[in-house]
């Protein structure tokens, strides 16, 4: 053992050393695979790669991390200078626009030809996210979605024993939390610069936020309406704050100073949660799926997050897709969740121990069952912003509910015109 | 003799070369940007690109976001300007004043703000501008002002983003005002005090009109900053609340980087350019009689 030990040791730097020479040159017979990631995932799935590299020996990767704030822009830029990388990660709600722009490889056929990745095996609203005109055109590799954080302690002493189900439930223990914390305190924390909080309601509702094949805005119909005047009541009847995000420097230290009771949050949130609230409160705080408008119902959310694509234009597609398959398996999924703590999109990859017991984030198991897709147009963010404007002015007392939502049906109306000129353009090409 | 052409202009070719390329040609695929709907779906297709002539000119003017986004603006460089010009000015007469003592200590710390990371400064703002924490509410409740949400009330978003960039800003100009105030021969004031002219007179008839220059060129680059205003509500508010702070460029930027509507942005941005034009134009008609040589 102890002559052998620096042997080992030598052969284990020699491998190292290979690595690091493959990895710094790309190789010239094209296997050599660009796979953008972004941001802290950039970071985890990185440290997955030489296991690919090992059990694919043709294919060679280079991860290249790009920070969050400038993954769009960077996208758009390669695809402007045909730079694309071959596989890269994409914001759920940046697909429909890299399909307008053609450049994303529609990815069915590789499905259906693959043994590991099996459709019905992903959460069906986050799946229907990455499907475009019945073209899957990315393949979902983690998920967001919004739902109830609150605090447990504060609920309690409010005398409201189980999280709330319904519409109903909840508008009786934000008055009761809002009862017993007082005039100063509020029951629920809703920043008035974020559209999610009113599109979730909205899509508990069943709502359908655009119409006529995503031509027109539809925040006038019936249940647009019914979704809004909840949102409203929450600041009329005093549960949340009517001040911008500017009344909180830091959400953590509000939650943890009792401010505020519930909270419409992301799975981020768990990490940061846990990490960043005093440990006296590691007990005081948990997550429920959002509450249905009605027992019959449950409450919907959004199907966010973020996807694996490749490139259209890649000379790589065979190897790029062996990489997106591999990182698609439920085994990497809870790798990749241990490194990361992002929530995989595989019901079997929620059997994992350290999934399967941790109540907070099964209750995003619970509400991955009931997630829809935003409306599938590239012009969405200005949609959604404006939604956002218009929540902000009701709630502002610049404008009253049923004006603001007609404001917001012409704005967003004005905002599709392009869209239906090319439609409109389209299907005359097609006749 | 034959004329030959100045040699200077051998020396000066590659500069004017690099201007041209990376200045004028882009200024003007900008202005022809502008008469465009050139959207992400051009980025896809350029036959999905039109000429739209004029249109996005009118659209911009009858858009009430744009008019509010304009009034933000002028209201920073109406209040911010003089404001801004006028801390730098004492703030220069201070330092430079000749009974003060550590003057390098206070220009160097009157001049920190300026090369410190507006994003530092903002995420310190923000907790000095907190409604319940804040130490600006507080120092404000030993007088008994009642606590005032800053960032989060859009009528007092707009002057809590002016005060942070003024103190952010002020120490570049009192640097300038300070090189102008050094430049004013020691004789003038000789000469004055021999006349009996006491400090107010000597400021008012001395000093004043020597900077005028000075004063005019820092009037017109704060302005033209002022009409830039970005980075402090882009970092503190996203234009916020109800888009009281939301500027001009502000809104070029959510328009051709966020949404990609580079023809309408393009738009935004020459009319920001023309409204600066004339501004400086005025300013440089108004310029203060009698100042020194400019």
């Amino acid at each position: 053992m102890s002559l052998r030990a620096p042997f080992a040791n030598c052969v284990r730097w020699l491998v190292v050393l290979a690595a690091l020479a493959t990895a710094c040159a790309p190789r010239e017979d094209g296997a050599t695979v660009q796979f953008w990631a972004l941001g802290h995932e950039g970071d985890a799935v990185a440290r997955l790669i030489p296991d690919f590299e090992r059990s694919h020996p043709g294919v060679s990767v280079r991860v290249q991390q790009i920070p969050w704030s400038a993954a769009h822009e960077k996208l758009l830029t390669a695809f402007v200078g045909d730079s694309m990388p071959d596989v890269f990660q994409l914001g759920t709600t940046w697909i429909p626009e890299f399909q307008a722009l053609g450049a994303l490889e529609a990815l069915d056929s590789y499905v259906a030809r693959s043994a590991t990745v099996a459709p019905g095996e992903y959460f069906a609203g986050v799946w229907d996210a990455n499907a475009i005109d019945g073209a899957l055109v990315a393949l979902p590799w983690y998920v967001d979605t919004r739902l109830l954080f609150y605090r447990s302690d504060l609920l309690a002493a409010a005398g409201v024993a189980t999280p709330p189900r319904t519409w109903a439930e909840w508008s009786a223990a934000l008055e009761r939390v809002k009862r017993s914390v007082g005039p100063d305190r509020h029951a629920i924390f809703v920043p008035l610069s974020e559209w999610e909080v009113p599109v979730v309601l909205a899509l508990s509702q069943d709502a359908e936020l655009l119409r006529d094949g995503d031509r027109y805005g539809n925040f006038e119909s019936e249940a647009f309406r019914t979704a809004f005047a909840f949102y409203l009541d929450l600041f009329e009847r005093g549960y949340a704050a009517r001040a911008g995000a500017g009344a909180t420097a830091s959400v953590y230290r509000d939650f943890a100073e009792g401010w505020f009771c519930f909270y419409l949050s992301g799975p981020w949130n768990l990490g940061e949660f846990a990490t960043r609230l005093p440990p006296a409160l590691a007990d005081a705080w948990t997550t429920a799926p959002l509450p249905g408008p009605d027992a019959r119902r449950p409450g919907v959310s959004l199907a966010g997050g973020a996807s694996l694509a490749i490139a259209a234009h890649s000379a790589r597609k065979e190897a790029a897709w062996q990489l997106v398959e591999w990182l698609a398996d439920p085994a990497r999924q809870v790798e990749f969740y241990r490194a990361s703590g992002d929530l995989p999109p595989r019901r079997s990859a929620w059997q994992d121990p350290r999934l399967a017991n941790d109540a907070r984030a099964q209750a995003f198991r619970a509400q991955l069952e009931h997630v829809r897709a935003l409306p599938k147009v590239p012009e969405w963010e200005r949609i959604a912003a404006k939604i956002s404007r218009s929540a902000e002015a009701v709630v502002r007392g610049e404008m009253a509910p049923a004006a603001a939502l007609a404001a917001l049906d012409a704005d967003v109306d004005a905002i599709l015109a392009k869209r239906r000129s090319l439609l409109a353009g389209a299907s005359r090409d097609a006749e | 003799m034959r004329r030959r052409a100045n040699p200077a202009w051998l020396f000066v070719a590659p500069a004017l070369a690099a201007i041209a390329l990376f200045l004028f040609v882009p200024v003007f695929a900008s202005l022809l940007l502008s008469f465009t709907d050139f959207d992400i779906y051009a980025v896809a297709a350029l036959r999905n690109l039109r000429f739209v002539g004029f249109a996005n000119y009118q659209t911009l003017l009858a858009e009430p976001l744009f008019w509010q986004a304009l009034r933000n603006t002028l209201y920073f460089v109406a209040v911010g300007g003089p404001l801004s010009v006028a801390a730098s000015l004492a703030a220069a007469l201070l330092v430079n004043a000749r009974l003060a003592r550590c003057r390098p200590l206070f220009r160097t710390a009157f001049f920190l703000p300026v090369v410190t990371t507006l994003v530092a400064i903002a995420v310190v703002w923000r907790y000095l501008y907190h409604p319940r924490i804040g130490l600006i509410n507080q120092l404000l409740a030993g007088f008994g002002v009642a606590p005032i949400d800053w960032l989060g009330d859009p009528h007092w978003a707009m002057p809590a983003i002016l005060l942070m960039s003024i103190w952010k800003n002020f120490g570049f100009n009192m640097i300038i005002f300070v090189a102008g105030l050094q430049a004013i021969p020691e004789r003038l004031y000789e000469a004055a005090s021999l006349d009996g002219a006491g400090p107010w007179r000597q400021f008012r008839y001395v000093t004043l009109p020597m900077l005028a220059p000075t004063a005019l060129f820092v009037a017109v680059m704060t302005m033209i900053g002022g009409f830039q205003l970005f980075a402090e509500p882009y970092v503190m508010t996203q234009g916020g609340p109800s888009n009281h702070t939301l500027s001009v460029v502000l809104l070029m930027f959510q328009e051709g980087f966020r949404y990609w509507n580079m023809g309408y942005a393009a738009a935004i941005a020459f009319v920001l350019f023309a409204i600066l034009l004339a501004g400086t134009a005025l300013q440089l008609k108004l310029r203060p009689l009698g100042g020194g040589p400019t």
